[in-house]
Parts: C-alpha cells; sequence; structure tokens
C-alpha cells in the first residue's frame, strides 16, 4: 500500500462520489449489452447448435436433413474410432507447451531484467512474427525442414547421423512448428509477470545465504507461477486443437484431433461425429484447466 | 520459514485477470451448467430439414433479356489468361454484349459445396449464374435438385461438338443439367532428378526406396480409383468387399509409411524440390509445371487412367440462365475451345478443336492429354456414381484410413 492510502481523507468528500457511483448503476448494465449479445450470438447459439449437431441422428443427410435424437452413441463411437488422435494431440500439445516453457522461461526472463535498452526492441522482435500470417510462416518451416534443404543436407553429412534423415513430415516437425508458432504466448505473459518482480527480492535472498539456485526455486519461480500458468494455458489449448501444423509439417500418421474434425465436417459430410468430437474436446480441454488451475493454485498467489 | 509476502501479480488481460479466481471460474461453470438444464427443449428444435429441391418447390426467374449480364465462379488457372487479360472471355463480351464478371473462388468442391449449401437448401439465390464442378459434385447437385434445367435450343453447338466420351454420364444422360467445361486424367508424376522413373501404382506403393516419399490425392474418387484397381476390382463397378480391401491397401500403405501426404493442389511444390519424388498427379497440373522444371514426367499408371470432368452448371435462383447458355455455347465453337486448350493444357470436350489447334499451336495438335485418341481413352476409367448414404460411408471410410 502507498503511503497515500493512509491518509485520512475528509468523510464528505468521498461519500457524494460513492453515491455518484450506485447512480450509475444502470448505465453499467447499458455497456453490457453489446457484449452479452456478442456473446450469445457467436459463443452461446455456436455451442448449442454443436451440442445439437453432436446428438444428430448418424443416418441424417443434406438431402433428407438432420434429425436431433439424442443418439449419445455418436460419442462413444467418435470416441473409439478415434481415442488414439485424442491422446496425440495432447501428447504433441504437451511436448510443444514444454519446449515453450523452456525456451521461454530464459527469454522472459532476460527481457524482464538483463535487456536494459534493448528490452523494447526485444519485445518487439517477440512480437514481430505476428506481422506476417501464420500460415506463411508455417509454410516457411517446410521450406527450412525440407529433405534436399541446408538443415538437413548439413546434419546427415555429419558422420554420427544416418543419410537418409529426414526431419519434414515428421512428428519432430509438427511439435516444433507448435512450439515456434505459440511461443510468443507463453514468452508474453512470462513476461508480465516477471517484469513485476522485485529484484530486490533476489538481493534478500541472497543475503539470507540463498544460492542461486534456491533463490530462484523460491523466489523467482513462485512469483512468476501466474505467468507459467497463463502461458502454458495459452500454448496448450490451441496446440491441441491446431490442425496447421500437422497438415503442411506431418504425415497421415502425425494426424491431429483438429485435421480429423475438419477432415469429417468439409470432407465427409459427417456433421453428427465431427460435432460430437468438437464437444469432447471442449470439455476435456475445460476440465484440464480447471485440474491444472486448482494444482497450481494461483489463487492462493492473488 | 516465514513465506515471501507475494506481490499482485499482473496478468494480460484477457486471462486468467486476478479477478477470476478459481472460485468465481467454478461459479460461472455451474452458471453455464445450469443454462444447459434449461436448453434441451432448445436442442431439439436444432434438427434440419431435407434440402432437396425441385422444379416445383424452387423456381427460377430469368432476367437475360432486361440484364445483359453473367457471373461466373471457376477454378484458378482455368481460363486463358493474356497479362491481365482474358481473350476468350472478352471476345465473348465483345460478341454478345454481355457482361461477365469473372471469380475464381472454386478451391474445392467440398469446401465450394460448404460455402453455397445453405443458400441452396433453401432456394435462395447464391449470386453465380454459372459454377463448375466436378462430375461426382455435380451429379450430387443434380440430385439435389439445386441446379436449373438447360434449354439444349439455345446449345447447338454443344449438342454437336461434344465428344462422344462425355455424352451421357449416368448422373445426367441427356446433359440436362451440366456442360463439360474442361477434363483432365489423372496419373502419376515424378521428378526424375530424384528418381528412377515410375510406372505404376504398384510401383508407387510398395517400392522401398520411394518410401516416405510418395504422395496421393486427397480426392476420394481419384485415389481410391486406383486402390480398387491395386485391389483387383473395377472402379467402375465394384462391390463393397472390393471397397473394403482397396481400403485395407491404403491403410496398409499409410502405416508403412509409404505414403508421406494426401494433397490437394499443393503436390506441386513438393514435386518441385524434391521433397516428393513421385505422386498422383492431375494432367493439366503437370504440364503447366514442364514448363518451367524438365524434370517433371507425367505417365500413364500401367493400372489405367482416371478420367473426369468439370462441368459448367446453372445453380437456381440465378437469374441469367439465357445468358450463361449462350456462354456454354460460345465454348464450344471448335476455335474458342483451340485457344482455351491451348493455354489450360487440360483435356479438350470438343470436337473439331484439334483441327482448329492447327492454326494456333501445332505443337499441341498431337498431345494426348489435350487431344487423346481412341486407344488412350480405352484406359481410361470414371468411378461408379454413388448414392448418398454410400457416398457418404465411403467418405468416412476415405477419411479415416488417411489417417
Amino acid at each position: 500500500m502507498t503511503a497515500l492510502g493512509h491518509l485520512p481523507t475528509p468523510a464528505n468528500t468521498v461519500a457524494p462520489e460513492r453515491d455518484e457511483g450506485h447512480r450509475r448503476g444502470p448505465a453499467g448494465y447499458l455497456l453490457m449489452i453489446p457484449g452479452t449479445v456478442w456473446l450469445a450470438l457467436f459463443f452461446v447459439l455456436p455451442t448449442v447448435t454443436l451440442a445439437a449437431s453432436s446428438l444428430y441422428d448418424p443416418s441424417g443427410s443434406l438431402l433428407n436433413g438432420y434429425q436431433m435424437t439424442w443418439h449419445w452413441q455418436n460419442y462413444t463411437e467418435a470416441l473409439r474410432e478415434y481415442a488414439p488422435i485424442f491422446l496425440r494431440s495432447f501428447l504433441y500439445a504437451f511436448a510443444a507447451t514444454v519446449v515453450c516453457l523452456l525456451l521461454g522461461f530464459p527469454l522472459a526472463y532476460a527481457i524482464a531484467f538483463k535487456a536494459g535498452r534493448w528490452k523494447n526492441l526485444m519485445l518487439v522482435a517477440v512480437i514481430a512474427p505476428f506481422f506476417t500470417s501464420f500460415l506463411v510462416r508455417t509454410l516457411s518451416w517446410k521450406f527450412l525442414l525440407s529433405d534436399n534443404g541446408f538443415i538437413v543436407q548439413t546434419l546427415s553429412s555429419l558422420p554420427a547421423v544416418p543419410d537418409d534423415l529426414r526431419l519434414l513430415a515428421t512428428p519432430f516437425a509438427v511439435i516444433t512448428g507448435l512450439a515456434y508458432n505459440f511461443l510468443p504466448f507463453m514468452v508474453l505473459p512470462l513476461y508480465a509477470s516477471l517484469e513485476k518482480m522485485d529484484p530486490r527480492l533476489l538481493e534478500a535472498a541472497g543475503d539470507l545465504y540463498a544460492s542461486p539456485v534456491n533463490g530462484f526455486l523460491r523466489v523467482t519461480l513462485p512469483l512468476a507461477m501466474p505467468g507459467v500458468v497463463a502461458g502454458t494455458l495459452l500454448t496448450f489449448i490451441p496446440a491441441a486443437g491446431d490442425f496447421i501444423n500437422d497438415e503442411l509439417l506431418g504425415n497421415p500418421r502425425t494426424r491431429m484431433i483438429g485435421n480429423t474434425i475438419q477432415q469429417l465436417f468439409l470432407q465427409a459430410g459427417d456433421v453428427a461425429t465431427a460435432s460430437a468430437l468438437s464437444v469432447t474436446m471442449m470439455v476435456v480441454i475445460v476440465l484440464m484447466v480447471l485440474v491444472y488451475v486448482r494444482k497450481a493454485g494461483t489463487e492462493d498467489l492473488v | 520459514m516465514p513465506r515471501i509476502r507475494r506481490t499482485r501479480p499482473v496478468l494480460p488481460p484477457g486471462l486468467v485477470a486476478s479477478e477470476l479466481s478459481r472460485r468465481s471460474f467454478m461459479r460461472s461453470a455451474a452458471a453455464a451448467g445450469g443454462l444447459g438444464i434449461g436448453v434441451p427443449s432448445l436442442l431439439s428444435a436444432c434438427g434440419t430439414e431435407g434440402t432437396g429441391q425441385t422444379a416445383e418447390t424452387c423456381k427460377s426467374t430469368d432476367r437475360s433479356s432486361s440484364e445483359k449480364e453473367l457471373v461466373w465462379s471457376n477454378w484458378p488457372e482455368y481460363i486463358d489468361v493474356k497479362g491481365k487479360q482474358l481473350p476468350t472471355l472478352e471476345d465473348f463480351e465483345k460478341e454478345s454484349g454481355i457482361d461477365v464478371t469473372y471469380n475464381t473462388d472454386v478451391n474445392d468442391n467440398n469446401e465450394f459445396f460448404a460455402k453455397v449449401q445453405n443458400q441452396l437448401g433453401d432456394c435462395q439465390p447464391v449470386n453465380r449464374d454459372i459454377i463448375v464442378l466436378t462430375d461426382w459434385m455435380a451429379a450430387r447437385m443434380v440430385k439435389l435438385g439445386w441446379l436449373q434445367k438447360l434449354d439444349h435450343a439455345n446449345l447447338p453447338n454443344v449438342d454437336q461438338n461434344l465428344v462422344q466420351n462425355l455424352q451421357g454420364p449416368d448422373w445426367d444422360r441427356k446433359r440436362d443439367y451440366s456442360v463439360p467445361w474442361q477434363s483432365g486424367f489423372t496419373g502419376i508424376a515424378y521428378n526424375k532428378k530424384y528418381t528412377k522413373p515410375v510406372g505404376s501404382f504398384e510401383e508407387l506403393m510398395t517400392r522401398p526406396d520411394l518410401k516416405g516419399r510418395i504422395s496421393l490425392l486427397k480426392e476420394m474418387r481419384d485415389t481410391m480409383g486406383f486402390m480398387l484397381l491395386l485391389a483387383g476390382a473395377d472402379p467402375t463397378d465394384f462391390s463393397d468387399n472390393d471397397w473394403q480391401k482397396a481400403i485395407e491397401q491404403l491403410e496398409s500403405g499409410v502405416s508403412s509409411g509409404q505414403i508421406r501426404r494426401f494433397t490437394g493442389n499443393d503436390y506441386v511444390d513438393d514435386l518441385n524440390n524434391g521433397d516428393i519424388a513421385a505422386c498422383e498427379a492431375w494432367s493439366g497440373d503437370v504440364i503447366a509445371m514442364q514448363y518451367d522444371n524438365p524434370d517433371i514426367e507425367w505417365v500413364v499408371p500401367e493400372e489405367g487412367l482416371a478420367l473426369w470432368s468439370d462441368n459448367m452448371l446453372v445453380p437456381n435462383k440465378a437469374y441469367h440462365k439465357t445468358n450463361a447458355e449462350a456462354l456454354m455455347n460460345y465454348y464450344y465453337e471448335p476455335e474458342t475451345a483451340a485457344r482455351l486448350a491451348a493455354w489450360v493444357n487440360y483435356v479438350c470436350p470438343v470436337q473439331g478443336a484439334k483441327e482448329a489447334m492447327e492454326k494456333i499451336d501445332p505443337s499441341l495438335v498431337d498431345a494426348p492429354l489435350i487431344f487423346p485418341d481412341e486407344a488412350f481413352l480405352a484406359k481410361a476409367f470414371s468411378f461408379k456414381s454413388l448414392d448418398e448414404s454410400t457416398a457418404k460411408q465411403y467418405d468416412t471410410d476415405f477419411s479415416q484410413a488417411i489417417g
């Protein structure tokens, strides 16, 4: 608390302000209207239709129409058929999140504490890739990892590496692509957390005979936890549903759930199964987030 | 140990903001759950009606006599171009006085279908007078009753010049709803800089030196036609049992890692730079590639060739059907067809264009991929037409097989 907060303030100057605040009540609700309408139109309505179409009678067709018959077997069938792909998506997303955390933490730390006058430039460098399209950036990875490209050719000329080394169209390429594309979403929240940290706390830890490692584990890391939680969520959730990286960098055996849903909706026209998969995906992610936020205990930090 | 007094963390806006504690999160989740109890009745109302139309349920009016205009949706790079001009199309505009808006917004049959299905299913205009779609998708539209019947009195050139083998496909026996725009073959292409010649799908699917270096097409009918041939069945007439065997054929190619990708047009780049050594490919694409890269070869697979056409269709509620027919008729003049074929390099469906080609580009007169002869056509097959539920089943099987 600042010193100002402790200054005695004359009651008569505060009270009217509060009253005014109460009178502004209806205005607040009015201001909520655009947001509420937006949410209803673009979130609630699509979610309801999605849930409904996941319960369509699977024998429906465009010609005869689809009936909502509470056919919950769509879910069991979708899961029986596509459970391995679900598992794979979460695995890839998890791997990409770990890579992002390992790369992002030192980077965010460096920007927050060590960059000095280069701080803004480094931040711009993190954000700059957003100025080009996601698709173009992923396509350039395709070029970088190409079988006849510089990287693969150089690596396979090394003695310990097999001559027919391949990077593109492998799980490695997919995870690399995911990690690359979502790295800024990890770095920015981490930076926001670390930047608020008072460096004198570390000095104090040192004064109390904490080793640098101990200081990091007991001071820096706990204070960075909100950033870690936010960053991992922001990386993991979109990565699990991503389909561009696998589409461009993967092979048929690296299919992720996003690709399957897209394929079922647009190519096979299997609306019911595709919706069932989408709903399952949403539910699983929400549950994972709940458990994670609870375990990570950010509430304790607030 | 005394706990460090923790400062209030500042999170990026819109995130797990400090106000959004776990408790309030739970509360809103519970609220959403409560909402869920209220929605079942809403859910039940979410079924959809059948979207089939007939000439009675969906009547279209023709304003061609008063409005000299036409909107045409076609695939990219599917018409002759000179600089920024479209020579044959501009000649048509001059000749007929009809103002044509030419859009290249068809990239994929399924994608385009998804774009127009809500309007056409509800008998609403899609603001396009001609759309160009591949046989099987055109067949689907015919079955759904989404197309206007053409008046052959306005199409004398089509009646006279349409090549024999395209005259009566089983989905539109009298060409009442469709007129072929261009046809093409599906075969094999390879890059000779990176591999020995490839002559058959058998080789493509089994040769160890091609492992992980081939791609097949995402178009179910193209790819499965060849898988059926590999399984010893006939793609023009096969049983469910044959289909199962063909799917297994494809699955084994996927699980062994032989097949690197399933692609649309984008195999072109991979083949050019050698990431893919050989692939299933469309004839016109490959001829176009050969102008830039002499290492690309196109071969007729030993198993046979898939033949398909893209068709000009007039959707329901298009207001300029007579104008559209005038355009179709114009492109069936042999000279015009030859000028077009010389640029797009696909199979020309117009009789007499071969003779007309001598004046335009004599080197193309004997190109079998533009003017195939009888012997060439004898190797070609078209995929049997499927009813709605079989098609859906096969599409699902195919999606599962390709990953």
